[in-house]
Parts: C-alpha cells; structure tokens; sequence
C-alpha cells in the first residue's frame, strides 16, 4: 500500500501551473514561452492523473493522452511559426517581435 | 519515511526547482534542459500515481520528441539570451504575478483540504487502471471517437506546419521578391 | 474482452462532421496527385462539400434527437443542428470571400481548403459535444487550423507575428481551460456533461471551492476564444494580420463555436455554478461592451475598428448569456446568425476596398465609394447600420432579443448598459457611412475587382440582414 495522501499531487500540480503562468507573463522570448505553457499542460496531466487515481477511473489517463496530442501539435505548428517568422525577416532576436504588445 | 515518501518528495524537488529554472534562467538552451529535468521527475511522479503507460509516454513523446524540438529551433535559430525581464507592463506584470500565485496557492491548499477534508485524507491507492492493456481497451470503445478526432487534428498540425515551413513551389525566387517588397513596403511606410 | 456498442445510427449522429472531413482530406490528397489542378478548382470542391454537409445536416433531424450518441462523447438536438448549419454557411461563404481573395495575393488552396474545411468540422464537434473531451479536441482542432490560416501570407510579416501571438494566447488559454475541466473532472468524477449538470444542481448550495474555480477556470478559457475582456488583448493584433477572409471567418466562426461550448458548459451544464458567478459574469459583460465600444471609436484601421466592434458585440451576446433563462439559447442563436451575416458582409466590403496586398485599409480610403461603387458602398451601409442596431435590420432584432432575455430574469442595469453601448457605438459606424457618402477622395484608391464568388456573399448577406430583420419570428422559431 503507497502512503502518500492524494492532494500532495494535486497541491504539485497547483504550484507547477503557477509557475508556468509566471513564465509566461514574465518572459520575453516566444520559445520560452512556449516552454512555460509546456510546463502549464504538465501540471494539468498530474492532476488529470491524481484525480483519477482517487476516483478509480480511467478517464483522467484518456484525457491525459489527449493532451499530450494536442501539445506535440501545437508545438510543431508553433516552431513552423516561429521558424517562418525568422527566416523571413533573417534576424535571430525573438526579442524584436516588436509586435507583441500584450 | 517509507520509500515512496521519499520518492515523492526527491521528484517533488526536481520538478518544482526545474520549473523555477525554466521561468529565471535567461538563457532558452538552459530554460530547455531545466523543462527536461521537471518532465523526467514528472514522469516519476506518474509512476507513483500508478499511471505506468502514461508516464512511459511521457517520456517519449515530452522528453523525446518534444523537447527535442524545442532544442532543435533554439540551436537553429541561435537564440541568445534576454537582455531584460520586465516587459511593457512593467509594474502591472508583477502585480499579476503574485496575484496569480497566491490564487494557486489559495486553491492548492483551501481547495483540497476543503475537498477531502482534514481528517480521513485518501492515499494513492493500488490500481489496474493504468495498466496498458486497461486504457487500450477503452481506448478503442468507449472513448473511440476521441481518438478518431486526435488524428483529424494531428493531420490539420501537418498540414499547416508542412505549409508554414515549405519554400515557394518556384523555389527561392519568388520568396525573395516577396522579401524585397516587403521591405520597400516597409521604407514607404516609414516616410 | 473489447465490446464496442457503436452502430450505424452513431455515425449518422456525426454526419456533417464526417463529409466535411472525408473531403478535407480527398483535396489534400488531390492537391498532391494532380499539382497542374486549377487552384480554383480546389476550392470550388470544398465548397461543394460544405454544400452536402449542409444537406445532410438536414438528416440529423431525421434521427432519434434529444439523446447522446458515441457512448455519451456527442449529443443531436436542435441546437447542435442550428450550429451546424452556422458553421458551415460560415465556412462557405469565407471560402468564396477567399477565391476571389486570391486574385489579388496568391492562395495556395491545396493547403487551404482542408484546413478551412478541418476547422469546420472542430467547431461543428464543439457544437455538439457531450463530454468535456470533446469541447477540448474540438476546440483545439479549429484551433491549430486558424492559427496557420492567420499566418497564411507567410511572407508578410504582420500576418505571421499575428499567427505567432495568436498560437501563444490561445495555448496559454487552453491551460487555463484544461486546468478548468481538471477540477471539475476531479469534483464531478467524469467528463459527462450531462452527469456534471446533475452534480451541480443537486449540490447547488454547498459547491466546494474546486467546483466553483473550475467553472472560473473555464470562463477565463472561454473568455480568450472569444475575446471578453480582459482577455481581449489578442483581438486587434490577430485581426489585423491575418488575411481579411481569415479575419471574416476568426471574427465569425471562432466566436460562434466559442460561444456555442459556452452554452453547452456553462448554460445548460454547470448553469448552477454559473449562477454564483453570475455577478461576475455581468461584470464580464459590462466591461466588455464598454472598452470594445470606447476603443473602437479611435480607431482609424478598419480592421482593427472591426476587430474591437466584434469584442463589444461579445459584450452583447453575454447579455443574453448572463440572463440563463429559457430563452437563452434562442437569443443567442439568432444573434450570432445575425452577427453572422453583418460581420462577414463588411469584411467582404472591406476586403474588396483594400486592394493588392491590403494597402487600403484605412476609413479615409472609404472616402467617395457611394459615387464610384454604390452597390458596394449599399451594403456597407447595411452592415454598418446593422452593427449599430438600427431597425429594420437584423441586428436591431439580435438586441431586441438579448435584452428582453436580460429583461425577463431582472437584469435592468445589464440592459441600459447595453443600451448606452449601442448609442457610443453609432458614432464609428456611422464614421464609415458618412466618409462614403460626405467626403471625396483625396487619392484614386485602387479596389480588386467585385468578382461574381464577391457578388454573391454581399447578395446573401444583404438579403440576410433584412430578412432577419423584417421576419425575425419564423427564424426564431425554426433555431431553437
């Protein structure tokens, strides 16, 4: 028997979810940004995760895989973006999307 | 402490230290190699949560595909690292930030404790449903038009990522022109 | 052992949705097996399958309505059918703007038309979901496709930092979203939407804090794809970049496909939860009518005018939302047919104005088209009076209706903020009407020819407005 109290996870993927927020308010760089996201999808799958271990059900894992779908998706069509935006406009500073006026 | 307890706590800290390291470090090639480190002990995690197929997974497609290219694009790229940290907003993006974390920390603790309750606190228990041949099975009944849709998407992720990167069917030539417009466009509009 | 209850009547359930896919992927494939194809041809073939999508929408009538098909993951009831038929005359008419789009920048329909055609069936999935997973998937795959539409000039830069900005706020909204339909899960103990409404109305008094910031957690997700404020702040850049029958389709389809998972989660789902936040929600509403409307109003770039119009009218539709009676649903729906008909005439308009490379979007290169183009300026007209709400049109009827759902559950203050937007908002629209009409231009503007695919959208369009306008009872009642 594992004796480690379900909420600890859940409490991870709270303080995992903050901090991918953070990142992606806080940072200036598109591909970290986009890893900050990253790291928000990874916190929903621990709790995805640790919900369905508690209610026995294995929905939460199919869920899980879904997102896992969608997050390589995005990812690709994120660096096709991002590597069309660079060689079109042959610079290597993400920083000068100048554009990006949250 | 039995030895899950201190598994937990180990990946609890790798996973934690790399996310503060994905969000601080200036440099994306550093930024990437912490994100690595929070999916190895994320998949620890899921292990512990029983979720074993999951976190093989996991580790395929975040460490192994994913990551890679992240990694890959940065390299391409040469991205350097961020001269500055604060943004357009300045003072209003901080405000956030700790409004955000205090939401989150609000609701990690509030939030389940109020869920469960204090006392009779349930534990990670021992499952069959993680297994392989578990989420295969419902896989392909009951959540078969799910998976139907994941390859519509993964198709429409092709084709736009295939568009977004393929040089112009002329080859270079045209692009180029269109790269030269650009900027004479560009020089009208400055003056 | 694997049993599979799925039969043949699961399928017909999701026809729409399989025809419009079946001949995404035929013109991806034919793209490829014929290269010398006409590109046109493409995308009359698209429009040709849209065309028996729409028939065969007519079918889902035919079946058994009102029940849950593919084991509880799609739900067939009046609603899903309208949506439908929404997204698809959407998606037909966008494609017709992009054909003749096309002439004055090249389109590469090969790669278009599927993922026109893929978005379609994501927001159709969205319309008719049963389960949290399919909102996601469906959302997800309309999506990914409209980023790639709106970076589709790739050697523009504008449009591809529109794509980039747009792919950022969008994924950091399906955290929130995901994360939103994590708690949830974990509360409800399944993704089925029609067992969380049962969970949420039988434990209406004491939801817990996670059932409560679940559904917060959702409205924050919804609010980005469909730009509420403060979650607005993609809206202007994205419009602006992206190709103006890109923008027609974002401003309209998006947002209806948005709007339609909001009424299945929040109205008819977790309606009860949502009544906690209801406060909350009129604020939301509030908020957004007032900055859409106010920024609007300095805004030079049609655009970019266009784009906070489209925030405000946001602003409108959760009138309706924020009064969760029965007659929601049905408010709803004709508005975002109206909102339909007016948003995509004026970007037609627009699009046919602005010329090669869409130099000419500015409001003072609408000067003088009441003289040189007075058919196209009618229809201007039309949509712009419309927009504003000025009857005999659709959009005055749209209002009309919001209000009294606001109206019937006591939502007084709600209305007369609504009403006040609607007088700040006549003085943009009305900006366009009058520089058509008052003022000559200064410059000869070069337009792109109104070719016939052109012709038809603003026929249909014009046609539209005033028959909803004139006749809203039979439409009403023939939605929901």
């Amino acid at each position: 028997m594992l004796s480690i109290p379900v909420h600890y996870f859940l409490i991870l993927g709270a303080i995992l979810f903050g901090l991918g927020v953070v990142g992606v308010i806080t940072r200036r760089n598109a591909i970290v940004i986009f890893m900050s996201i990253e790291l928000m999808l990874n916190a929903v799958n621990l709790t995805f995760l640790a919900f369905s271990n508690y209610l026995n059900n294995v929905e939460g894992h199919i869920f899980v895989f879904m997102i896992m779908v969608v997050a390589a998706a995005e990812v690709a069509v994120g660096l096709a973006i991002i590597v069309a935006i660079f060689r079109l406009r042959e610079t290597v500073h993400v920083d000068d999307i100048r554009l990006l006026k949250w | 402490m039995a030895l899950e307890s201190i598994l937990f706590w180990l990946f609890a800290m790798l996973a934690v230290g790399g996310g503060v390291g994905v969000v601080v470090h200036p440099n994306p090639v550093k930024s990437a190699l912490f994100l690595v480190v929070t999916f190895f002990a994320l998949a620890g995690e899921y292990v512990l949560l029983m979720a074993h197929f999951v976190a093989i997974v996991h580790i395929a497609v975040y460490a192994g595909a994913i990551m890679v290219l992240f990694l890959f694009v940065i390299m391409l790229l040469n991205v350097q690292e961020e001269s500055r940290l604060a943004g357009v907003w300045g003072f209003m993006r901080y405000f956030s930030v700790v409004l955000f974390v205090a939401l989150f920390v609000q609701l990690g603790y509030f939030g389940y404790q109020g869920f469960f309750g204090a006392e009779n606190v349930p534990l990670v228990r021992e499952t069959e449903i993680g297994t392989v041949e578990q989420i295969g099975t419902a896989l392909f009944s009951q959540y078969v038009l799910p998976f139907e849709i994941a390859s519509i998407l993964l198709l429409t992720a092709m084709i736009g990522a295939l568009y977004l990167s393929k040089q112009k069917l002329g080859l270079g030539e045209p692009a180029r022109a269109a790269r030269v417009k650009e900027a004479l466009h560009e020089k009208e509009e400055a003056h | 052992m694997v049993t599979i209850n799925i039969g043949s009547s699961d399928f017909a359930a999701i026809l729409p949705i399989l025809v419009v896919c079946a001949f995404g992927i035929y013109l991806m494939v034919q793209g490829v097996l014929a290269p010398r194809i006409h590109k046109l041809t493409l995308a009359y073939i698209g429009l040709a399958g849209i065309m028996i999508a729409m028939v065969s929408n007519f079918y889902l009538l035919g079946i058994e309505t009102d029940r849950a098909y593919f084991e509880g993951m799609v739900f067939v009831d009046k609603l899903t059918v309208t949506l439908n038929f929404i997204f698809l005359l959407t998606a037909a008419l966008c494609l017709l703007l992009m054909t003749s789009y096309s002439e004055q920048e090249e389109i590469e329909f090969i790669e278009f038309t599927p993922l026109i055609l893929f978005a379609t069936a994501g927001m159709m999935l969205m319309g008719c979901a049963e389960s949290l997973m399919i909102i996601f998937l469906g959302l997800e795959t309309m999506s990914i496709a409209l980023y790639v539409m709106a970076g589709f000039r790739r050697f523009n830069r504008f449009s591809l930092e529109a794509a980039l900005k747009y792919l950022l706020l969008g994924a950091f909204a399906t955290g929130f979203l995901l994360y939103g339909m994590a708690l949830i899960y974990g509360t409800v103990g399944t993704t089925n939407l029609t067992q969380i409404s049962a969970y949420y109305s039988e434990n209406a008094l004491n939801l817990n804090v996670m059932a409560l910031f679940g559904v917060a957690l959702l409205v924050i997700g919804f609010g980005f794809k469909v730009a509420l404020v403060p979650f607005h702040m993609w809206t202007p850049d994205v419009y602006q970049g992206a190709p103006i029958p890109v923008t027609a389709y974002m401003a309209v389809g998006a947002k209806a496909a948005g709007f339609a998972a909001v009424l299945r989660v929040l109205v008819l789902a977790t309606g009860q939860a949502a009544f906690e936040w209801s406060q909350l929600l009129w604020l939301l509403a509030v908020i957004t009518m007032t900055v859409g409307n106010i920024i609007a109003l300095v805004q030079s770039d049609i655009k970019r005018m266009l784009a906070y119009s489209s925030i405000a009218h946001a602003g409108y539709i959760m009138i309706g939302i924020v009064a969760g009676n029965e007659t929601t649903v049905s408010a709803v729906l004709f508005y975002l047919v109206v909102y339909m008909f007016m948003n995509i005439g004026a970007f037609a308009v627009a699009g046919i104005v602005s010329g090669k490379n869409e130099q000419h979007v500015d409001i003072k290169h609408f000067a003088g088209l009441g003289k040189s183009q007075p058919m196209l300026a009618l229809v201007m007209t039309v949509c712009m009076f419309s927009l504003a709400g000025f009857p005999p049109t659709g959009g005055f009827m749209g209002k009309l209706y919001l209000f009294k759902a606001a109206m019937e559950s006591g939502y007084t203050w709600l209305v007369i903020f609504g009403a006040l937007n609607t007088l700040i908002s006549v003085y943009y629209y009305i900006r366009v009407v009058v520089a058509m009409y008052f003022q000559d231009s200064k410059e000869s503007v070069k337009m792109a020819a109104v070719l016939p695919g052109v012709g038809l959208v603003l026929l249909v369009t014009l046609l539209g407005i005033f028959y909803l306008g004139i006749f809203p009872g039979t439409t009403l009642s023939l939605l929901y």
